[in-house]
């Protein structure tokens, strides 16, 4: 099983590699978006950095629906549906795989991110480092939710607009206990509850995408 | 033990009956072509066959698998398939995805290279699949065909977008495949090679017309 | 039996929904402090009972039905799509009747409580159930997919309500219950709550089986369509 779930990661990634769609669109979106949540909120430094760990939980939720878009849209034409169908592989390691691609991508992206965050909206440093394992952990939790959302939307009619209307909802728990758990680190206060509440959801999209992966594969 | 063995059944597409109530039992190391007019049900059968496609109604085995249950996923694995459309991934090369497709599968990796070289692709190998032409991407399929020795062998049109040395090059496999004990399924709307020996298999209107040896 | 509960569904559910109604705001006193916003105790609750337990009790465990292959059925899948549509007209109901209550008690039409958030961040899942039905025409593929959403969704909900709770909470402490479980309301007064919770039950069960049946209807109307164009495509000869 571990064997095919890094088969299946390895082969996204190197699509990605040659695609370069998280380079040239998916990361200059969120700095731009980045950019606009500064603009929005006024000058003041001060209210910047106070408003910047949930700016850039937003910034990272709507990055993740395009790099949910971009999973799903890999296996979206028939002749390759078809094609990889017939190789009969197990579900719960191409959910895990698909997952694990979009992680890294995900966390890669996310990082930027917060170098961006850190720079334009005034956050320090050291809240943005210590951050990094909650974003590590928050993008692992949107990327088993993502794979599942992308598949149950992909092939519908205007999957495009419907994504969004299925997973942004779900990913509310995400966006509260990733911008709380970064505020605590802004004006230091306990994060633990949040990083249980993420874990917690990361186990519980993790379990239910190994059990029903192959129900939607299967429509 | 017939290979396929499928009795009344229909395939639909909402609420259109793509095949409208199929019976027939294919037999082993036979090879066999579907003619039929467009939209007659040919792709639709060949998809049944492989287990790409769930019954909305009859019954049917397909190498021992039951094609209404969850077995259809299992079934996959034991039939090779060339469609119209491109197969596997359009940015990357044939190796890459004749190498994930094996290392999925568990078929020889080895056998890749060689494949590709028979199938005329050696030079375009590690070229993305997008940029190869239509002919060249159903090379890959052959390719795969050769790395994969499927039991059950559908082909949708094979000889579409081949030119001659394509063409003489798939009967080479298909006959190849013939004399090792494959069974084969092909639709056409012309006429095959002579060196190809096929039982025909008539459709007209989602069903059987006729079937001849 | 069936026969009896076809025939007296619904005129029950009119005839408990009059009394609640009656009840509610002739018969039972206005409150001490609240006055006559109070009554809407006996909307409130009962709604919510019926959106996010009743309804969405029962679509999740339609949706779990339908995913077990040995229980798999397009029944299982009707009662969900059938509970989901009144779990929606619930939610909305609750979230509209709960602002009616929360503008004077509150001073604003919404406050960012946990239940409340959850509530409505539920009633746009439910919203999303629905569309995603509408986006998919194969009855199959739609029912797989619905399932698997409504199971994902009930997953979710616990996650959504304690991260809110956790964010903030404002609401109402328990109306009908203190902490030991003994009634904190009265007479007249926990009678017609009673009643409303029994009157707007009924009213899901007559909802969801009015629903169900147009689904059936509508299924059984496909399989017609379905034989006609079967008869038809047979009789397609070779061009």
């Amino acid at each position: 099983m571990i064997r095919l779930v890094l088969l299946v990661a390895q082969k996204d990634l190197l699509i990605e590699r040659r695609s370069r769609v998280l380079l040239w669109q998916v990361a200059p979106f969120g700095l731009m978006t980045l950019v606009l949540c500064g603009l929005a909120v006024g000058p003041t430094a001060s209210t910047q950095a106070r408003l910047a760990p949930g700016l850039f939980y937003i910034v990272l939720t709507l990055v993740s629906l395009l790099v949910i878009n971009r999973t799903s849209q890999l296996e979206s034409s028939r002749g390759t549906v078809t094609s990889i169908q017939i190789l009969g592989m197990d579900p719960g390691s191409v959910f895990l795989g698909k997952a694990l691609a979009m992680w890294v991508q995900l966390a890669t992206v996310g990082s930027a991110l917060l170098v961006g965050t850190t720079v334009l909206l005034h956050v320090s440093v050291r809240a943005a480092v210590l951050t990094l394992p909650v974003l590590l952990l928050a993008s692992a939790t949107l990327s088993l939710a993502g794979v599942l959302y992308g598949r149950i939307a992909a092939s519908s009619a205007n999957a495009g607009t419907l994504l969004p209307a299925l997973a942004l909802p779900a990913f509310a728990p995400v966006l509260i206990a990733g911008e709380r758990a970064f505020s605590s680190l802004v004006v230091a206060s306990p994060l633990a509850r949040w990083v249980w509440l993420l874990s917690v959801a990361l186990v519980a999209y993790a379990s239910v995408g190994l059990l029903l992966y192959g129900a939607l594969e299967e429509s | 033990m017939a290979v396929a063995s499928l009795c009344d059944v229909v395939v639909t597409a909402g609420s259109f009956p793509l095949l409208s109530g199929v019976t027939l039992t294919l037999e082993p190391t036979v090879t066999y072509v579907i003619t039929g007019s467009n939209g007659a049900g040919k792709t639709s059968l060949l998809r049944l066959l492989a287990g790409l496609e769930a019954p909305s109604r009859g019954s049917g085995t397909v190498l021992g698998f039951d094609i209404c249950s969850s077995q259809r996923r299992e079934l996959r694995r034991h039939v090779g398939w060339l469609g119209h459309e491109m197969s596997f991934y359009a940015d990357l090369s044939p190796v890459e995805n004749l190498k994930f497709a094996a290392r999925t599968t568990g078929a020889d990796v080895a056998a890749i290279t060689p494949a590709l070289d028979r199938v005329g692709l050696a030079q375009r190998s590690k070229v993305p699949m997008k940029f190869l032409s239509a002919g060249q991407q159903r090379r890959v399929s052959m390719a795969w065909f050769m790395v994969r020795r499927p039991q059950l062998w559908l082909m949708d049109e094979p000889y579409a977008s081949l030119d001659d040395e394509g063409r003489d090059l798939l009967s080479e496999l298909l006959v190849t495949a013939q004399t090792s004990g494959a069974t084969i399924v092909l639709t056409s709307h012309g006429l095959l090679p002579p060196e190809i020996d096929a039982a025909s298999i008539v459709m007209v209107g989602g069903r059987i017309a006729k079937v001849a040896s | 039996m069936k026969l009896l509960i076809r025939r007296a569904l619904g005129p029950l559910a009119l005839a408990s929904s009059v009394a609640t109604f009656v009840m509610g705001y002739f018969i039972t006193p206005p409150d001490k402090v609240q006055g006559d916003l109070a009554r809407l105790v006996y909307i409130h609750p009962a709604e919510a009972w019926v959106a996010l337990y009743l309804s969405f009790g029962t679509a999740t465990i339609a949706s779990a039905l339908y995913l077990w292959p040995r229980t798999r059925s397009m029944v299982a899948d009707r009662v969900a799509e059938a509970a989901v549509e009144v779990a929606t007209l619930f939610i909305g109901l609750t979230l509209l009747t709960g602002s009616i209550w929360g503008r004077p008690t509150w001073g604003v039409w919404w406050v960012w409580d946990a239940r409340l958030t959850s509530t409505a961040v539920l009633g746009v899942l439910m919203l999303g159930y629905l569309a995603l039905r509408r986006a998919n025409d194969d009855p199959q593929v739609r029912a797989k997919r619905s399932a698997v959403f409504a199971i994902l969704t009930a997953v979710n909900i616990p996650i959504i309500h304690f991260s809110v709770m956790w964010w903030k909470t404002l609401h109402q402490g328990a109306t009908v219950f203190t902490e030991n479980r003994d009634l904190k309301i009265h007479g007249s007064m926990a009678w017609t709550l009673l009643l409303s919770f029994l009157a707007f039950s009924l009213n899901f069960a007559w909802m969801v089986r009015a629903r169900y049946r147009i689904a059936d209807r509508e299924a059984g109307q496909r399989d017609s369509d379905l034989d006609a164009a079967l008869v038809a495509r047979r009789t397609e000869t070779a061009s």
